[in-house]
């Protein structure tokens, strides 16, 4: 009988890096050898993960991946948050990529559709962040990863700064089952600031000949913020976060949650409001959050990510932001997204449709651009066993008198009643049944399901779901916020009538709110300039967003 | 997520004109205002007073071609929303949304209650 084999996976490692011995020098790899060192490492059917988070990305390493020679690197698996840069799809165009698991496509969404509908790719399956990072821990786990870090030592140990994101969830994957770390690095220093990542998870690290890539994502120039979204803000502020006292929270990321984010400072203050809501985040450093922060609004803010030009805002603001010994911040984010789902009482986003069930997606014909973090924020969590005035009045409005108290968490979308170009968000179908059929998934890509919606506010008012005893009524309530679009001209006006009287649906007036109120003057900043000056100088904005 | 875009509901050059007169309950306090700025691409509200307390008149020029039955809607519902009998609306339209259009039809009636008292 032969003895069974219980270390292939150390094995083949070794080979590998046996493989690589010559182009290296200990853990240093010259940025002209990538090419071969990817060629002596990766093998056909790999699974690989590109860093591309949705800011930071392995730019240098997903380049030089497409230099090498498809007839040797093939057949491979990513597996990534993000494809985010055209290398990513190049890779699949040159017929190297056989298989994807991802999070979210977002600028290459459009050629994705195309290459999928000429079945030039497998789409496994489109994540949410916490679930692909689940699965890297069970059965998606990356044979060699390519990761992104600010800095190395010469030992190899990492300093990822405020950009640290995937990184940690990807490596500690990679490295205990396995697999192979490949980082590219913008300089080898002597001494790190601080480690981020421990050089023995580290096999390879590459000065890349510029650094790497990062997307300021987050940024919404207030000047663009309209008067409707001023509104919504307000209907935000006095019909949900001050009803409900919203303490702990997560804002998806747009022009509406930016209105609502500088009305805190003045709306939210004249009604009384600080220190009862929105003290701690679940937040990327939104550069649009500085006024609240300034004012005193804000207690505790983690962060998923940082955003370009925010370093030293948030470095001087240590007891709001999660900052190092070194000073400066760190993000994680898994920890966020987890936050996120289990430590926060409301999450608010927008989205491009919604329809009469309350589900609700991002999903176009021409464009599969997954979902990000977006449905683990916008779901009930129903593993959370703590309670909070908020989570409890949720769930008593939900729930009914039943005889087991359960809470339940506030899931808000807050949209216009017409997009760009008059396309009503309101439909009777979604567009992702149709995306469904031509990219032949499993499931439809619905971003929240109508049955974690909690509240839909338009510049109408808002809808609390939460109230409505059955489908049909649930229905009209949606419609009744649905303005002129067809869905909402086409409700039962008695019935709209009759969730008005019940408070299930609000209008501005019905709030108190004077619509003369609603103009850009209640912003807190009204452009990028003053978010600077609201900073003391400190945000530091990226060329695109400055016009002085 | 993109901003939606207030400025374009399919602008051509030409514009459409017409005016409409609702029933509406009489407003006492009269005045006439001017709310929201065109160049914006938002739209003008000018309120003026007429001789029917028990109507109220709209004219409308908007650059979005194709969309009279929903300003109708919008227009219905806000003469019976406010007391806006015996006023005037001259509607200056640079292709505002529906939502744009009722904001500052209540903002204009709002400032001009307000002003009076």
């Amino acid at each position: 009988m032969t003895a069974k084999c219980w270390d292939k996976l150390a094995r083949n490692r070794a080979e590998r890096l046996a493989r690589a011995q010559t182009l290296v020098r200990g853990r240093l790899v010259a940025a002209n050898d990538i090419v071969a060192l990817f060629e002596a490492l990766i093998e056909p059917g790999d699974r690989v993960c590109i860093e591309g988070n949705n800011q930071k990305q392995a730019d240098f390493l997903a380049r030089s991946l497409v230099k090498t020679d498809p007839a040797k690197l093939r057949d491979l698996h990513l597996v990534q948050s993000v494809l985010a840069l055209p290398e990513h799809i190049d890779l699949i165009e040159r017929g190297q990529v056989s298989r994807i698991d991802f999070s979210f496509s977002g600028p290459q969404a459009a050629r994705l559709a195309r290459l999928v509908e000429a079945k030039k790719i497998t789409i496994g399956a489109i994540h949410t962040y916490l679930e692909l990072f689940g699965r890297y821990f069970v059965d998606l786990t990356p044979r060699v990863a390519l990761i992104a870090a600010h800095s190395a030592d010469r030992e190899g140990n990492l300093y990822t700064g405020p950009n640290t994101e995937d990184t940690p969830a990807i490596v500690e994957a990679t490295a205990f089952k396995g697999g192979i770390v490949i980082a590219q690095v913008n300089e080898i220093v002597d001494k790190l600031p601080r480690v981020d990542i421990p050089a023995d998870w580290v096999n390879y690290v590459v000065e890349a000949p510029t650094p790497n890539h990062i997307e300021p994502l987050f940024t919404r120039d207030p000047a663009q913020i309209t008067e409707i979204q001023v509104l919504m803000g307000m209907i935000a502020i006095k019909g949900l976060y001050a009803e409900y006292g919203i303490k702990r929270l997560n804002h998806g990321i747009g022009f509406d949650t930016a209105a609502i984010e500088l009305l805190l400072p003045t709306y939210a203050a004249e009604l009384g409001l600080k220190g009862k809501i929105c003290t701690h985040w679940a937040l990327n450093p939104h550069p649009t959050l500085i006024p609240a922060i300034e004012a005193g609004f804000v207690e505790s803010v983690h962060c998923f990510g940082s955003e370009v030009g925010m370093e030293r805002y948030t470095a001087a603001r240590p007891d709001i932001f999660f900052i190092g010994a070194d000073g400066s911040m760190r993000s994680n984010r898994a920890f966020s997204q987890a936050a996120g789902h289990y430590a926060c009482d409301l999450f608010i986003g927008s989205t491009l449709q919604i329809d009469l069930q309350a589900n609700s997606s991002t999903a176009t014909l021409d464009r599969i651009a997954g979902f990000g973090g977006a449905p683990n924020m916008g779901a009930d969590a129903r593993g959370r066993r703590h309670a909070s005035p908020a989570w409890l009045r949720a769930g008593r409005e939900g729930r009914g008198e039943i005889a087991m108290p359960r809470g339940q968490k506030l899931v808000v979308q807050i949209v216009e009643t017409f997009r760009e170009h008059m396309q009503p968000t309101f439909v009777e179908r979604l567009d992702a049944w149709e995306l469904a059929t031509t990219a032949s998934m499993e499931l439809p890509p619905v971003m929240i399901y109508g049955e974690d919606l909690t509240h839909i506010i338009t510049e109408e008012g808002i809808a609390n779901l939460l109230l409505c005893r059955s489908p049909a009524e649930r229905e009209q309530a949606i419609r009744g916020v649905a303005g002129y679009t067809p869905v909402g001209m086409a409700r039962d006006t008695a019935m709209v009538e009759n969730l008005r009287d019940r408070g299930i649906i609000r209008r501005a007036e019905d709030l108190g709110i004077r619509k003369c109120e609603a103009t850009r003057d209640l912003l807190a900043a009204r452009s990028i300039k003053e978010l600077v000056l609201a900073s003391e100088g400190l945000y530091d904005p990226p060329g695109q967003f400055r016009n002085w | 997520m993109t901003r939606p875009d207030n400025s374009v509901i399919g602008r051509l050059n030409n514009m459409e004109k017409f005016t409409l007169s609702l029933q509406s309950q009489p407003q006492q306090r009269h005045c006439i205002t001017l709310c929201g700025v065109v160049s914006s691409g938002n739209l003008e509200v000018l309120v003026e007073k007429t001789q029917h307390p028990d109507s109220c008149e709209f004219e409308i020029s908007t650059s979005a071609l194709g969309f009279r039955d929903i300003w109708q809607a919008v227009l219905k519902d806000f003469a019976a929303r406010h007391a806006a009998g015996g006023l005037k609306f001259s509607i200056n339209d640079a292709g505002a949304t529906p939502a744009v259009v009722s904001l500052r039809l209540d903002q204009a009636v709002e400032i001009c209650s307000r002003e009076v008292t």
